[in-house]
């Protein structure tokens, strides 16, 4: 197992290095100027000499390319054109939103998909199957960012005055604001304290946030700004984990040792929830890990039309701006996520089945 | 001396299936897998079911549990066990006689068992499906002494390992295992030792015997292999193309095996020790099953229907006949009908061989 | 055995013509397959039946025209506007143009992008695969390694990057869809590729004196069609969704194309107040890509139904 779990981590290495050198690669594509990018257009040549020199910008590329790994690998992302200031401490601010609108998206796919793939495949070609099919592909058909306008209207404008109302953009409501948990409870912590940029990170997690603190007006009002976005956010993944596991579940229940079960005497419903599914999320597992990409892609869109800002929403305004330490920076660590998950998606699939141990 | 419930009315067949019809509705047709089958097995026996593959031997032992899956179906027929007609239960309350009264084991043992429990747990299973206040440590000891009883060696340890870290023939002995667990009245072993090497194969058979003897559960043995069924069964029941074409006892069946196809099976078993120019097979294949001939469906590969030049073979399907007590065949070289007088009757067939 | 095998080599390759009867067959029983094919069908229709059917020019600002105000609501004679006014199906958009007739003539956008990026892609990872598997060594650990960082970023923002750096503009929003589509293609073909090096009947054919090329493209390639159909009808149904997704975000298509994504864009702020200039564009989306991804579905149950396992290959 933990050999297992050392030769996946050991393959990952060179799809890192190729994810730094890619991006390095983009940010220094990317047409323009740096120095004109950073210093506004009438700098003057000196000032730009100047600036190159500072950051390293005079150096061969191969010895720039060489600066950035070593930045990066010792956490030093560099600083923002636009806004001076260190690209990690945005991150620190914007991650968690796209994080949280992320998860919630997430678990609404897998707590919906799962399910309705589950039921599809055990009622196949009934009417609830069709249905659900249908549904799904037109799920997968879906531009998020059309979807969220709708939603949008028809509960920002069309149930107003209803209970039903719910916020069409933002965190929370003008006027609400979210307590840092460390400063709700008076903890001696600030700008500096060794460590800030962990309690920042989780403070920015409001929903984590107010139920640690106990805020429940706030945890209420995020939850209520979070649900259109996420409902938007959730349709792609949750339509295509309902397809696959729908035809996972269909595959494992032809299986020998279904019949197996059901030759014991073990109740339907058992026979699929027990020995079905468990076989089933198998695949799952694999296609949930894969989903993070299409939720970062939906994430850009989804941020865009709900004014929340995240990483996503970051990332574009950067590229549009040209805010290449920015670009640089996301890119990383996005990329970086996307192959961690997946690494966390093989290693949950070798617990979750035991027939990986012995290759 | 039956293992459990009240010992039943002299002779009466613990199992007998009448005119079972099981078709799967495909897209390329209606495959009559199994079409009008009769047998019966009697307490404490072992029946054995044999003939060539894809005869539906398979979908018989299925259906006698309804594990029948879409887009099959049992169209018709009757099923009693114990006297009650299994067909006319609701499908729910079929898991009260499954794995209790009446269990399984299949061919593929390694499929057969699912690959991420381990072995302990899915015998534990059993018995906690069937009596649900039973505690999980007292399941789990009963099951590592079924693992005990059934020959797996080291069964403390072997209790917690997964399917894929048995062989074939451990496999197979756990499928036993977990068959045994509640000393069902009735075993269906189909081809329980086709996917086994040949001296396991012979240890599988000698455990199922020992268990027909020790608990006198009644087993239905399917088989090809008509070498097992010398060794092990009392009586016999040949299928071909969906239907029971003879039933006899097993003496009968080598001694005086009526039907032809009966004969060119028996005919093509290897004889030890004499070298054989050729394996006798029989010529021709299965028909069908969706467009399955008007008469006899042996009828075109027949040997005997060519030598007395029959026709009404290919007209007319015969009936499963009584032709000696405890002996029936469905062939018209014993029946008569109208037009039709059988050329050999159960004596003259006697002298024949 | 080498014998049967390698007789056994050419009626394979006749039964191919049997088994695209077969597959259209098992295609058409399936309600999905139909129900795309007949969108599709539809579609295609419309797009070269445009100009007939758009009742306006689709660049054309109706403002000096007719007596109009930017961004009017759908007037439709049958649900009682007025029969004086010049009807307009879906509304005016911010420009006064006839968005019914933008909509109409967005048909041919899509679809010209839907087949032209994953065609590029087909053929770039036809030949990358082919290269990679074929060569082997170190050729295809270059070619693969470089997919596999490819495909280590999130497609979509893959296709941001490549557009800032290429520039905006729908022309470069088809490179870098099909770029970030090629690795899909090139993953499958190298599979195919290398399965069928190991099937003796290469060898064989090689042995007669066939040069590799030939081997290439007779054998190889046809054995590699199916998937590629399958997983190539499902990358235009994503393709269409990305690049509208790209010129929504100001990306791809540029005023005054009629590009569906781009006419999104233009009138998001606008949802509050006129919803129909949002909802139509993205229905018609939505219904394209709806189109492929059952067409698709169809295509792989009947090609075969173990291929429902390729789109989670690693
Ligand atoms: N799910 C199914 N769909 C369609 N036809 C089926 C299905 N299952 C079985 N059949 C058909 O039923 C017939 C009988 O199958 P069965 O498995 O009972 O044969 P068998 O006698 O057990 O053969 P074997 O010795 O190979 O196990 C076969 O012709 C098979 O094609
Ligand atoms: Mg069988």
């Amino acid at each position: 197992m933990t050999q297992y779990i050392l030769r996946r981590l050991l393959l990952s290495i060179p799809v890192l290095f190729g994810i730094l050198i890619a991006t390095f690669a983009i940010a220094r594509l990317i047409p323009g100027d740096p120095c004109t990018a950073a210093l506004g257009e009438r700098a003057t040549q000196a000032a730009c000499d100047a600036y190159n020199l500072r950051m390293g910008l005079d150096e061969p590329i191969y010895v720039q390319l060489g600066i950035y790994m070593r930045d990066v690998l010792t956490g030093n992302l560099g600083d923002s054109i636009r806004f001076s200031r260190p690209v990690f401490t945005i991150i620190i601010e914007k991650l968690p939103v796209t994080l949280e609108l992320g998860l919630a998206a997430l678990t609404l796919a897998i707590l919906v998909g799962v399910p309705a793939g589950i039921l599809s495949a055990v009622r196949r070609n009934s009417k609830v199957d069709v249905a659900t099919m249908v549904a799904a592909n037109i799920g997968v058909s879906m531009p998020v960012y059309w979807l969220g306008l709708m939603l949008a209207y028809l509960f920002a404008v069309l149930l107003r005055d209803t209970p039903f109302w719910l916020p069409p953009s933002g965190r929370l409501t003008a006027g609400l604001s979210s307590i840092p948990f460390y400063r709700a409870w008076g903890l001696p912590i600030s700008d500096g304290t060794f460590g800030f940029p962990i309690f920042e990170f989780l403070s920015n997690l409001y929903i984590l946030n107010s139920i640690i603190t106990l805020n429940f007006k706030v945890l209420f009002d995020t939850i209520k700004h979070l649900i259109l976005p996420a409902v938007a956010l959730s349709t792609i993944p949750m339509s295509i984990i309902a397809r696959i596991t729908r035809s996972s579940m269909l595959e494992v229940l032809g299986q020998d040792y279904i019949r197996t079960a059901r030759a014991k005497g073990l109740r339907e419903r058992l026979v699929v929830l027990r020995h079905g599914l468990r076989n089933a999320l198998l695949p799952i597992i694999t296609i949930v890990g894969l989903q993070v990409g299409t939720l970062f892609a939906g994430a850009v869109l989804t941020e865009s039309i709900f004014s929340l800002s995240g990483v996503g929403r970051s990332l574009f305004d950067a590229i549009t701006g040209r805010d290449y330490p920015v670009i640089q920076g996301f890119t990383v660590v996005i990329a970086v996520g996307y192959v961690i998950v997946n690494l966390a998606a093989d290693i949950s699939y070798a617990f979750a089945d035991p027939r990986i141990k012995l290759d | 001396m039956p293992a459990k419930s009240a010992a039943p009315n002299g002779n009466a067949p613990i199992l007998e299936v009448r005119d079972l019809k099981t078709y799967f509705f495909t897209e390329d047709g209606v495959v009559k897998a199994v079409d009008g089958v009769d047998f019966y097995v009697k307490h404490g026996e072992v029946l054995g079911l044999v003939g060539e593959s894809g005869c539906g031997k398979s979908v018989t032992s299925l259906s006698i549990l309804r594990l029948i899956d879409r887009p099959g179906e049992i169209v018709g027929g009757e099923v009693f066990f114990e006297g009650e007609n299994l067909l006319d239960r609701p499908l729910d309350s079929m898991v009260d006689i499954r794995g209790d009264r009446i269990s399984m084991i299949f061919q593929q043992p390694k499929s057969s068992l699912n690959p991420v429990f381990k072995v302990g747990s899915q015998i534990v299973e059993v018995f906690q499906i069937h009596d649900e206040k039973m505690d999980k440590a007292v399941a789990w000891e009963k099951a590592v002494a079924l693992l005990k009883r059934v020959g797996i060696p080291d069964p403390e340890s072997k209790a917690h390992a997964y399917p894929h870290q048995l062989s074939g023939g451990q496999a197979q002995r756990v499928m036993i295992a977990m068959a045994m667990a509640l000393q069902p009245e009735l075993l269906i072993a189909d081809e329980p030792t086709t996917a086994l090497d040949v001296t396991i194969q012979a240890q599988i058979l000698d455990l199922i015997r020992e268990l027909n003897h020790e608990t006198n559960t009644a087993v239905i043995l399917i088989t090809h292999d008509l070498g097992v069924i010398a060794e092990m069964a009392d009586r016999v029941a040949v299928m071909y193309a969906g239907q029971i074409v003879e039933e006899v006892s097993v003496e009968g069946l080598f001694k005086n095996g009526l039907h032809p196809y009966t004969q060119g099976l028996i005919k093509s078993i290897p004889v030890l020790g004499s070298v054989q120019e050729q394996l006798n097979t029989i010529p021709g294949s299965v028909p069908n099953l969706i467009d399955l001939p008007a008469g006899c469906r042996f009828a075109s590969r027949c040997p005997a229907r060519v030598e007395h030049g029959l026709s009404i073979c290919e007209e007319h399907m015969p009936n499963l006949l009584e032709v000696a007590p405890g002996h029936e065949v469905r062939c018209w070289l014993y029946e008569d009908a109208a037009g039709h007088t059988a050329p050999l009757k159960p004596g003259k067939g006697k002298k024949k061989k | 055995m080498t014998a049967t095998d390698t007789l056994a080599a050419p009626p394979q390759a006749v039964k191919s013509n049997s088994l695209l009867q077969l597959t259209l067959r098992r295609l058409f029983k399936q309600r999905n397959a139909r129900a795309g094919a007949v969108i599709l069908g539809f579609l295609i229709l419309v797009a070269i039946f445009a100009p007939a059917i758009a009742p306006y020019d689709p660049t054309l600002s109706l403002l000096d025209i007719e007596p109009v105000t930017i961004r009017q609501a759908p007037c439709i004679h049958l649900l009682g506007c007025p029969e004086d006014q010049a009807q307009h199906l879906m509304g005016l958009d911010g420009n006064a143009r006839d968005q019914f007739s933008r909509v109409v003539y967005g048909t041919r956008i899509s679809l010209f992008i839907g087949f032209s990026t994953i065609g590029l892609a087909i053929v770039a990872g036809t030949l990358l695969g082919a290269i990679a598997g074929y060569a082997g060594g170190w050729v295809d650990n270059v070619i693969m390694r470089t997919m596999d960082v490819l495909l280590a970023f999130p497609s979509f923002l893959l296709a941001i990057a490549i557009i800032t750096i290429l520039g905006r503009g729908l022309q470069n929003a088809l490179y870098a869809i099909a770029i970030v589509n090629t690795p899909h293609f090139a993953r499958l073909v190298r599979a195919s590729v290398l399965s069928i090096k190991e099937q003796e009947f290469v060898a064989a054919t090689r042995a007669l004196g066939a040069s590799a090329p030939w081997i290439l493209f007779r054998r190889i390639l046809p054995n590699a069609l199916p998937p590629l159909i399958v997983q190539g009808t499902l990358g235009i149904a994503g393709a269409i969704l990305e690049a509208a997704a790209l010129s929504f975000l100001g990306l791809g298509a540029q005023e005054p194309a009629a590009e569906w994504g781009t006419m999104l864009g233009r009138e998001r702020g606008q949802v509050f107040t006129a919803p129909y200039l949002v909802f139509y564009p993205g229905f018609a989306i939505m219904f394209t890509v709806l189109a492929f991804n059952l067409l698709g579905d169809g295509l792989r149950d009947a090609m075969d139904p173990r291929l429902s396992q390729v789109s989670k290959a690693k």
